[in-house]
Parts: C-alpha cells; structure tokens; sequence
C-alpha cells in the first residue's frame, strides 16, 4: 500500500515535470495559465497529450510484462521477448505500407492489435511445453515478425517511406496529439482490465498447474485472458508509439521484492512503475538536445541492457 | 456414506493402460491408502479420483452425480488434491502459500479477507509451522517444504483430500505427525485418500487400504497382511503388535 502510495506520488511530481519541462522551460505557475495563452497552448495541446500517452504506455508495459512473468513463471518473460510488440509492430507497418492509415487513422491500432494477437497466439500455441519452449517460440515469432518488418522496409516505395517506417520502430512519443490518445486508451483499457482480472489465478499458477487447475483455475481461460489482454493493450500502444523495450521487463523486478513476490500483488505497482519510468525516459529524452533527437525506445533499450545483464547474472547465481 | 465413487476406470497413454476397469466406493470418514510398486497407476488413479484427468473409459460419481457436471470451481471448494512433488515458483511467504489453498473461496479481485486469519493459523499451528510464517517457502528445507504444502491442502477443509506421496521425504517425527494429521482429518468425516510407501504408517494409520499393481486393484481391506505385500511388492514380510505400535518390517524380495 505504502508502495503504491510512494509510486503515485513520485508520478504527480513527473506528471507536472513533464508539462513544464522541455525545449521551452515554463515557469511553475503557468500550469495555471489560460488555454488560450502560448504557455496555455504548450502544455495543454503538446505536453499534455504526450504525458498522458508516456502514462498509458509504460502502465501497459508494466502490467503486461507482470502477467506475463507471472503467467509464464518466467522472470525474463515481457511482451518483446514472446514476439507481442514486434507482432503489433508488424500489423502497424502493413497498415502504415498499404496506406490504411491515410485513409482511417484508427487502423493503425486495429492491424497492432490483430499483428499482436498473432503473434502472441503463436507463441503461446508453439510454446505450451513449459518455459524454455515459451521463450524459443518467442524469439522464433520476433524473427518471424522482423523477417516480415524488414520485407517492408527492402520493399519500401521510396527510400523516405523507409526512413519513416525505421525512425517509428525506434519507439517515440514525440509529435503526439490528443487523436492518438482516444485512439489508444479505449483498447489499452480493455486490455489492462482483462490483465487485472488475472491476480488471483496468476497467484495459485505460482504452485505450478496442476496445483492452479486442483484449486479451480480453469487454465484455458486464463492463457485466453493474457493473451487478449496483452494483445490488445500492447497492440494499441505499439502501434502509436512504436516499439518501446524494457520496461515491461524492468517495471515487475522493481517492484517485487516490496510485496512479497505474489504475482496478483505485483501487478499494481508494477503498473504504476511501469508510468512512472517511461514519463521520466520520456522527459529524459526531451532534455537530452540531440539532432536528430535521441528516441525514446532507444533510450530506454540503452538503460534496460544492463539490468537484464544484472538480471542474467543474478539468475546463474540463483540457479542450481 | 459413498461420497466418491469411481466406475470401470480406464486410462491409456500412447497405447499403453494405465489403468484398467477400476472401480471403487470410498466413504466420508475413511482414510485410504493406496498402496503399490513404482508404476502401478497409483498417481493416475488419485488424478482421476480429484477430477484432474478425464478417463478414457469409466465415470468417478461424487455423491449422485458424475465429477466432470461440476466447474472445476465448485469441484475445487470441496476437494483439496496436492501432487507429487509440489513445486513453488517464487519466494512467497509461508502464510501467503497456505492462503493459496483457498483460492476456490475467494473472489477473483481483491486481497484476502482478515476473517480467514484464524483458519490460516490453524493449518500452520496443525503443520507446526507457525514460527516460520513468514519465511519464504521457498527456502524451507524438503521436510517443512511438503508441510507447508498440507497446511496448503487441508486450509480450506475440504470434504475429499487427495494427496500423493505427503511423506516421501519427512523425517520420521513429522511424517508420523503428518499421518496423525491426517488420520485425524479422516476422523472428522474428510475422506482421505493418499498414496504412501511407508508400510508401517499405513498400516497404524490408515483405515482401508488399497493395492494396486499393474494397473489393477488386487487388494481393497481394512489394512495391509503379509499375503497382500507379497503379492503386490514381491517382498516377504513380518507384522507384528497392536494398534499403535503395529510394525510391518520387510525382510527380503522373495522368489516368484
């Protein structure tokens, strides 16, 4: 409790940070400014709706990488490492190369979903002999998908398609309005509640499955809720803001040791570091004056390598 | 009162039986232990008794109805099953382990009720665990290990406990308390139904016992003879004493 409580607290103070940091310092009191002021104009047409985005995405990370360590009791599972995120990459990059998105923005969501939910079908159909077999079915559908990203890319209508399609698969929340949050947050919303719904169940997987399914956990119906559940919340916001890694990974490892390591107790806070980390990249990110700007994605990937390198190192000591 | 009934069982495995045209009747209040050589079907036969394995032949009854018309939920409120080697995936505390055991009770969200504090103490203080509440269960030796995992079981009380080998690993104190817990839950009207290896516990313990071999049951009686070893393990064997100090000590793999 006393965690989430600290956790909410740290995200109001980058939530404001946020709104005022950037290429343009504001002063504290224009939070308080008019619309129609520039300041005004700053934060509530430009941070504002890049915030708000930065929180949705890394909450979505960070829940989905806690299902899915906790689904797959798997402490390296996060939607990149099953093929999730370059399944949705795919579905946005085919809906981006045939021109869907020209004609009805909300396509790009809709084929990240349907690319995510591929993919993750396909990984959790290849990969249902345990863990070793979920993790190879996972890096066998991300080359899948990567093959498909980069059949896109050799067959790009014109070397600047390309650039577009590779500076989005970086990852960014950069040039982001308040359409592409509504086009977001419904999906990422039904995606997390179906996640959420998960704890109890995640909780008794921890005594392995024939114990879940002795104590009523119906195991069909659960691999279907995670697998909903992170296709269409990692699919919705794949497909605004590109593949960001890390996170999903990170966020749960953060948080874990403070609740006593139950995969239902992790799932909130891991949410809520899952925001707090990606606004505080994404502000991170916005300071660091490069031309081009620094993405997001790779900012977060060149923090993320070393803990997954401390977390490799950890497992060997830990294992047997 | 037959509480489980199970009717010309039958489970084959890529060809092979498992097991064949098993049937049997067990009664609220019983404690049976089935008994067998490595292979036998014992594991299978407790699977399809706790309704986790549909067989390929046969139906298992609990009270009128067949098993497989209820959810796996409410099957869950009412029997408890544990497995061979129980396994753990992260360093939950003692007491959040035990509290799993009642899963089929609680709603899908939200922590668990402060009401259920007492009946968690209760399967910690039967199992003799209380000092190591709040240690993670994963790092536990064997023996508190599969302890844990009964104070896990018999937490939600249930009406049918299925448990397969609860004292493989336990020292000889705490599989004794092991066997009093749970001869002392089938006294209370629980059926209890557990494989188990150590012949003598079986025999001052349980109250019925069942041997299977090959598959089949070849013997269903009050408790063990020196007849029914020899037939199923091979084995000569010598009983002596009364009630509580009853021994079943084996002396040598007989001729066939």
């Amino acid at each position: 409790m006393k965690l989430n409580l600290t956790l909410v607290t740290l995200i109001v103070l980058a939530f404001a940070a946020s709104l005022l940091a950037g290429r343009i310092w504001l002063p504290l009191a224009s939070l308080l400014s008019p619309h129609d002021s520039l300041a005004g104009l700053i934060i509530f047409d430009v941070r504002l709706p890049r915030t708000i985005l930065a929180l949705i995405v890394g909450a979505v990370l960070g829940l989905s990488g806690a299902a899915l360590q906790g689904f797959t009791r798997n402490p390296l599972a996060e939607p990149a490492l099953l093929g999730v995120s370059s399944g949705a990459a795919l579905g946005a990059i085919i809906a981006i190369y045939f021109g869907l998105v020209a004609l009805s923005p909300i396509t790009g969501p809709l084929m990240g979903m349907v690319g995510a939910v591929a993919a993750c079908a396909l990984t959790f159909a290849l990969g249902r002999n345990g863990t070793v077999a979920l993790v190879l079915a996972g890096a066998a559908v991300s080359s899948l998908t990567a093959a498909g990203i980069a059949l896109a890319l050799n067959f790009a209508p014109s070397p600047y398609a390309a650039y577009e399609i590779m500076t989005w698969l970086l990852g960014s929340l950069a040039d982001k309005s308040w359409t592409q949050v509504m086009l977001v947050a419904p999906f990422a919303a039904i995606g997390c509640v179906l996640l959420a719904m998960t704890g109890r169940a995640l909780d008794a997987l921890s005594l392995g499955e024939a114990q879940a399914q002795s104590l009523g956990v119906n195991l069909t119906r659960l691999a279907a809720m995670v697998v909903a559940g992170t296709a269409f919340s990692v699919g919705a916001i794949t497909a605004v803001s590109g593949a960001i890694g890390f996170i999903g990974l990170v966020a749960p490892h953060l948080v874990r040791p403070f609740v006593g390591y139950a995969p239902r107790r992790v799932l909130l806070p891991a949410t809520l570091a899952g925001a707090l980390l990606l606004l505080c990249a994404d502000i991170a990110a916005r300071l660091v004056h490069t031309n081009p700007e620094l993405r997001l994605g790779v900012f977060t990937s060149l923090l993320g390598t070393p803990f997954f390198f401390w977390l490799v190192v950890r497992i060997r000591k830990v294992a047997p | 009162m037959t509480l489980l009934t199970a009717e010309n069982i039958t489970v084959t495995r890529g060809g092979k039986p498992i097991l064949r045209d098993v049937s049997l009747q067990a009664h609220a209040g019983e404690f049976i232990a089935v008994v067998g050589p490595n292979g036998a079907g014992k594991s299978t036969l407790l699977k399809v008794m706790a309704g986790l394995l549909k067989p390929d032949a046969g139906r298992v009854m609990l009270d009128a109805g067949p098993l497989s018309a209820l959810s796996t939920r409410q099957l869950a409120a009412r029997r408890a099953y544990l497995p061979q080697n129980p396994q753990l995936e992260w360093p939950i505390s003692v007491e959040r382990l035990v509290a799993l055991g009642l899963t089929p009770k609680l709603p899908a969200t939200g922590g668990l009720p402060e009401s259920y504090a007492p009946t968690i103490t209760r399967a910690l203080e039967q199992c003799d665990l209380v000092e190591k509440r709040d240690q993670a269960a994963t790092s536990l030796s064997g023996g508190e290990f599969a302890r844990a995992m009964l104070a896990r079981a018999i937490v939600s009380s249930p009406q049918i406990l299925i448990v397969d080998e609860p004292i493989t690993g336990l020292d000889p104190r705490h599989a004794m308390q092991s066997m009093t817990l749970l001869q002392s839950f089938a006294r209370s009207g629980t059926l209890v139904i557990a494989s188990l290896h150590d012949l003598t516990l079986v025999v001052r313990h349980a109250s019925r016992v069942i041997v299977v071999v090959d598959g089949g049951v070849i013997g269903d009686a009050d408790s063990l003879t020196e007849e029914l070893v020899h037939r199923s393990f091979r084995v000569t064997c010598h009983l002596t004493g009364q009630g509580d100090s009853r021994a079943l000590t084996l002396l040598s793999p007989s001729e066939k």
